[in-house]
């Protein structure tokens, strides 16, 4: 069941001085409404994982770590490796955080990025098939919020997309209907770099990228995912709030041309 | 077996149940359906059926989930384990919880939820048969509920989605053309406020598909929220006829 949070409220004087800030096109932290933070994005970060990549977004820092396994295909795509989204809101990334089974927000935040992935056909499943019907590559993403400095959708987005870039598939010689890794890894067959731009309302003013003090006074937040090829592939409207249709002609519009940059600096994409 | 499967787009432009691009499924909408709820209403949109209850505004339990400044809002979007062609377990699976709360969301904006400090008012969708667009037919009908229950609302909430299959926009989409589509994207709207409380896509529009397809939305809602209106008014209609006969 899912109830209407309770949210600390910003002090007056903060909220006053934002709304203040938005008014005249800028923000708290001296960025334009539709400048991102600092991208940084490092790919094999951990060892022992398939593949892996840390980004940090201002402070909101995400860690993704791809494991690939061999398992059976789902039965209604017997022809179709298998792909899971799994994202975990630690506690140590911030004080609202507790620990415990995923709760609506961790399971919100793994199906869109689920989603961006799985939509924009990024990864090519068909090829993950070992035995149709017995044998497939299962592909675990599984997301670690580091530190929560909000806009957690595309931090998380960009990790998953960048270790899948950066991933190796164990090679495997069938046996039976068993697989043996032989020790040998090939690449992953990503072909498609799809790219998630968040967009917040606070008041009238649409702006990219929400720190958490600008999620806290956001009414509503819109979440678009495009393509290689500009296509929208994802949307989530998500918060309280709404949005006109002349919002989201306008949200559409940023995220296709703020997508273009942010894809630049995914390591590992050859357009 | 590519070959064999049937066209979602007949020839004759027509989809697989007959309908035109454009063309809803038969709508039936009933209110006021459950004596124990504070309000309650019933939808059929083609062979999804879907019943909605809404307790409240009541008591906060426990105590501390209350705000002093408004009532929280409760939602809970459940399928019935007998709902699909294989059984669905009971338990909320993780797409259950995710709509559950973009459903509650969808509704944040249109209750004066300020009226009722310290309460709760909740909003239970049960998914009886599910043949696609649940989620926004869920909605559909539990504005009606929230009606029922006479909470005081800005405006009906209407919801429907809109899809591609092979290449064509299309409106109210069923399971099939929900699940060999190209796209799905349901949008929850508000006419009072000409503003839209729900939007999620999935699958792959261009930006000219994308403008289409929600302008066809805008439509569709507007359709189904002349049909919301009816519905809640012919409630009272009936009262009054068998007062009438009474007499």
């Amino acid at each position: 069941m899912s109830i209407t949070p309770q949210t600390e409220p910003l002090t007056k004087i903060k909220s006053k001085q934002m709304i203040e800030f938005l008014k005249l096109g800028k923000r708290l932290d001296g960025r334009s409404l539709t400048e991102y933070r600092d991208v940084k994005i490092e790919a094999g970060v951990i060892g022992k994982a398939e593949g892996s990549a840390q980004v940090s977004l201002g402070n909101t820092r995400v860690l993704v770590g791809i494991k690939v396994e061999t398992g059976p295909p789902y039965s209604d795509t017997p022809n179709m490796g298998v792909l899971t989204v799994n994202a975990e809101l630690l506690p140590l990334a911030h004080e609202i955080f507790e620990p415990g089974p995923p709760d609506e927000n961790s399971i919100e935040l793994a199906r869109v990025v689920d989603r961006s992935l799985r939509e924009s056909k990024a990864l090519d499943l068909e090829s993950l098939i070992i035995i149709p019907g017995k044998l497939a590559y299962v592909v675990f993403v599984d997301i670690y919020i580091l530190n929560h400095d909000g806009n957690l959708f595309d931090a998380s987005e960009y990790a998953a997309i960048s270790g899948l870039m950066n991933a190796k598939l164990p090679v495997v010689e069938v046996e039976g209907e068993e697989g043996k890794p032989t020790g040998d890894f090939k690449e992953l067959p990503v072909r498609d770099c799809p790219v998630s731009i968040t967009i917040a309302k606070i008041d009238e003013a649409l702006l990219v990228d929400p720190t958490l003090e600008e999620e806290t006074m956001a009414t509503a937040k819109i979440t678009i995912t495009t393509t290689k090829d500009g296509k929208i592939c994802a949307i989530q409207k998500s918060g309280g709030g709404t949005f006109t249709f002349e919002e989201i002609m306008e949200a559409q519009k940023i995220a296709r041309s703020k997508a273009a940059e942010v894809r630049s600096l995914i390591p590992g994409w050859r357009g | 077996m590519e070959e064999s499967r049937q066209k979602l787009i007949g020839e004759n432009g027509l989809r697989i149940d007959g309908r035109k691009p454009d063309e809803l499924r038969p709508i039936r909408m009933e209110v006021g359906l459950l004596a124990n709820a504070d309000g309650s209403a019933y939808i059929e949109q083609g062979k999804s059926k879907i019943i909605v209850a809404v307790y409240g505004p009541r008591e906060v339990h426990p105590k501390h989930l209350g705000l002093s400044d408004r009532a929280i809002v409760r939602c809970r979007y459940h399928m019935a384990p007998f709902s699909t062609q294989e059984r669905k377990s009971p338990a909320p699976s993780r797409r259950e919880i995710e709509l559950s709360k973009i459903i509650r969301e969808a509704f944040e904006p249109v209750i004066f939820s300020e009226y009722y400090p310290r309460s709760m008012i909740d909003i239970f969708i049960e998914v009886l048969q599910s043949d696609g667009g649940t989620r926004c037919a869920g909605i559909t009908a539990a504005s009606l509920a929230l009606a029922d229950a006479g909470i005081p609302l800005r405006d009906l909430v209407a919801s429907c989605a809109v899809g591609k299959v092979e290449g064509c926009l299309i409106v109210d989409l069923n399971d099939e053309e929900d699940k060999e589509g190209e796209a799905d994207m349901p949008v929850a709207y508000i006419p009072a406020l000409d503003t839209v409380s729900l939007l999620q896509m999935d699958g792959q529009l261009t930006e000219e598909e994308f403008v289409e397809a929600l302008k066809m939305a805008k439509e569709a809602c507007m359709r189904i929220y002349q049909m919301q209106k009816q519905a809640l008014k012919q409630k009272y209609v009936e009262a009054k006829e068998a007062v009438e006969e009474q007499e």
